[in-house]
């Protein structure tokens, strides 16, 4: 990219003043939530809104015109007025020095004919003009690092390492939704729109050397030059992991080649193959997407495909144990006997005494933080699954509620349940980065009570409780095979 | 699109075993006699089939005679086939192949995908290959890691380990097929389409035993 192009790309997610054009007083239209978004979430900037006919929105003069705004003071127009005021609004913004559009407004490609020459139009002007147009059709742009939240949609995520272009601005909602969720939060988010002039791919590739992004998460569905789209993926996947979501996969385009071969062959599978080329983590369904990319954010990759599953909820072990030996990628690491004879040390006899080690509620208070140190820092462990944990703080909670509380003793007994969930989570978070490698949480309490301190704990020290261990694994996997892409190549 | 036409399967493999791609020993001959010669020269069994640039459909039109045994038997092949030819299948040949022995077969190719361009392939063959649908796909040109991931991606990779009394397929050779492939339509832009079918797996080692080039103009 050269320092021109990043430079617009920068004013798009980090500009020094904004302009909302066709900003309304109006609550209903799109004017109006575009400027109000931009207004309530902190952006620092200087925002100017305009509108035809002037007047006050949201507390805020409007100007007629954007000839009337000073020079020099917006990088960014996020644009709401019809099509065909578009082009004179865009001639104009460039003698002010915006450099980049963020074109809302529909009724382009999207639109037939007429509309499709529009939007071309409209690319070969900024592209004559300097600007970098995002769009049209889009709805917005979040950008953490700077409190932008310039969209016609909502929420605003959490702050956090996740960058998100997705050719369906329903998708961009989706993963904003899952990242307040899950609190593993965002740092850019870009609704392509019909990607007239700025696709996807060129996305990545600025995501790819942004230093508030660890991984970007995409969702495509037409790829028109697919063998651009595989030389910008694959050169912004050398740097930064890549998670993509594909749409429309069994639309079944027309196949060139008339060979059997090729008459095997299914759209699907090529892109299929395209991804493994390009060391691209492909996704499957929305939440698997969002939740390998957080997990990309917050776990550091695993050198290696040996697994250990450390449990205090017996079936949880078994059913990730299965889960783990039927990966192609994973391994169940075969207990180390230096692992057994220390484990044995700490844990009385009826403990599994296998890989996955249930402590079959042999453990008092240290043991599980004992164990998962000594399970994380062996030499022939990868990567840790821990399960169990909240399971003392559900109990907890029960108790809690019930109505011999207080009393009997139980106020002790439910603050050290309590206590305890908050220091395994702890030990999750912090033995992992110690030993830099990644120990999961996965527990159905994630979803099912979210306020248990072991998952406030795991959100508040800016990581994840996956919901269940086949996810977890699922998403070790691809952490797994993104190192496993890089080691190969060299990267 | 330029209109294609198809290689011999013979112009096909020697177009193939120019790039280095193992293919089945064989000769081409242009009388029964000639046919015996070869046969003899190369060992029986032999397989012998009716061969020319517009003959695509052997099987279907039962051109390919299999496991042919001795020199009678090859001389009577030989003389049927030359019988079957048709007037438009223009200029034709018997070609006498060694029988390879193997239980596992391959395909493997190139095709032109309309959204990514020129791919290789591989995939599970034989009587099966229609209901596993089991291909791996990588856009051209491949790196050797990427042809030795294509082995691994297989769903019925275990396919290639020992099976039945076989050894396992040696992977680096299977993999050489593949960059091979690669090599051939990064080099030679005319080329369409390549469809090795089947690939025989014999002692462990990859064989083109049939294949088709398929190239514009």
């Amino acid at each position: 990219m050269t320092p021109a192009r990043h430079d617009r790309f920068r004013a798009l997610f980090e500009p020094r003043g904004i302009i909302v054009a066709g900003a309304s007083s109006h609550p209903g239209k799109f004017g109006f939530v575009a400027a109000h978004n931009v207004l309530a979430h902190g952006y620092a900037g200087p925002v100017f809104l305009t509108n035809r006919e002037g007047g006050t929105i949201l507390d805020q003069t409007a100007y007629r015109s954007v000839d009337e705004l000073p020079d020099g003071a917006a990088e960014l127009v996020f644009v709401c007025t019809p099509p065909a005021t578009i082009p004179d609004l865009l001639r104009a913004c460039a003698r002010k020095g915006v450099k980049a559009a963020f074109v809302s407004s529909a009724g382009f490609g999207e639109a037939g004919e007429e509309g499709k020459r529009a939007e071309r139009d409209l690319a070969d002007l900024c592209a004559g003009l300097g600007l970098l147009l995002a769009g049209p059709n889009g709805q917005g742009i979040i950008s953490t690092p700077v409190s932008l939240c310039a969209q016609i949609i909502a929420p605003y995520p959490p702050a956090g390492r996740i960058a998100v272009a997705s050719q369906s601005g329903g998708f961009v909602q989706a993963f904003l939704n899952y990242a307040r969720s899950t609190g593993v939060g965002v740092s850019r988010a870009v609704s392509a729109g019909n990607s007239a002039a700025t696709t996807v791919a060129d996305y990545l590739e600025y995501f790819a050397d942004d230093p508030a992004t660890a991984v970007s998460l995409i969702y495509v569905e037409g790829l028109g030059d697919g063998r651009t789209f595989f030389d910008e993926a694959r050169a912004a996947a050398a740097k930064k992991p890549i998670v993509v979501l594909k749409g429309g996969v069994t639309a079944g385009g027309q196949r060139a080649a008339a060979s059997h071969t090729g008459a095997l062959a299914s759209d699907d599978q090529v892109f299929e193959g395209m991804c493994r080329q390009a060391g691209l983590s492909r996704a499957h369904t929305v939440e698997e997407a969002f939740e390998i990319a957080a997990s990309f954010a917050v776990h550091p990759l695993p050198r290696g495909p040996r697994v250990f599953v450390l449990t205090t909820a017996g079936g949880w072990g078994v059913i990730t144990a299965d889960r783990v030996s039927q990966s192609r990628d994973l391994e169940l690491l075969a207990l180390p006997a230096d692992l057994r004879a220390a484990f044995d040390e700490r844990l009385p006899p009826r403990w599994s005494r296998n890989n996955p080690a249930d402590l079959a509620g042999s453990e008092t208070r240290d043991t599980v933080v004992e164990c998962l140190e000594l399970a994380v820092r062996h030499a022939e462990v990868d990567a840790v699954v821990l399960l169990g944990v909240g399971i003392q703080s559900n109990l907890a909670d029960l108790e809690r509620r019930g109505r011999f509380y207080p009393g009997h003793g139980l106020e002790r007994i439910v603050e050290y349940h309590e206590r305890q969930d908050t220091r395994y989570a702890t030990a999750a978070v912090e033995l992992a980065r110690r030993y830099g490698k990644p120990i999961l949480v996965a527990t159905e309490l994630a979803d099912a009570q979210p306020t248990n301190p072991g998952i406030v704990k795991l959100k508040e020290l800016g990581s994840l409780a996956h919901p269940s261990s086949h996810q977890a694994v699922t998403a070790l996997e691809h952490l797994y095979r993104y190192r496993r892409y890089r080691d190969r190549r060299g990267l | 699109m330029p209109a294609t036409r198809t290689l011999s399967e013979h112009a096909s493999k020697r177009r193939l075993a120019a790039a280095g791609i193992p293919v089945v020993a064989e000769r081409l001959c242009a009388t029964a006699e000639e046919a015996v010669r070869a046969a003899a020269e190369l060992g029986f069994p032999v397989a012998v089939k009716l061969c020319g640039e517009a003959i695509a459909h052997k099987t279907e039109r039962g051109l390919v005679r299999l496991s042919v045994g001795d020199e009678h038997a090859v001389h009577t092949a030989a003389r049927e086939l030359l019988a079957l030819a048709r007037p438009e299948d223009g200029e034709v040949a018997l070609l006498v192949a060694r029988m390879v022995r193997g239980k596992r077969e391959l395909i493997a190719g190139c095709a032109v995908d309309p959204t990514f361009g020129r791919c290789v392939m591989l995939g599970i063959g034989g009587i099966f290959a229609e209901v596993l649908a089991d291909v791996v796909f990588r856009l051209v040109p491949i790196s050797r890691v990427d042809a030795e991931e294509m082995l691994d991606e297989l769903e019925h990779r275990a396919w290639l380990g020992s099976f039945r009394g076989e050894p396992a397929v040696e992977r680096e050779r299977l993999a050489d097929v593949l960059v091979a492939l690669s090599g051939v339509v990064e080099q030679d832009a005319s080329i369409r389409s390549i469809d090795v079918n089947p690939l025989i797996v014999a002692d462990g080692l990859p064989v083109a035993v049939d294949a088709l080039v398929e190239v514009e103009g």
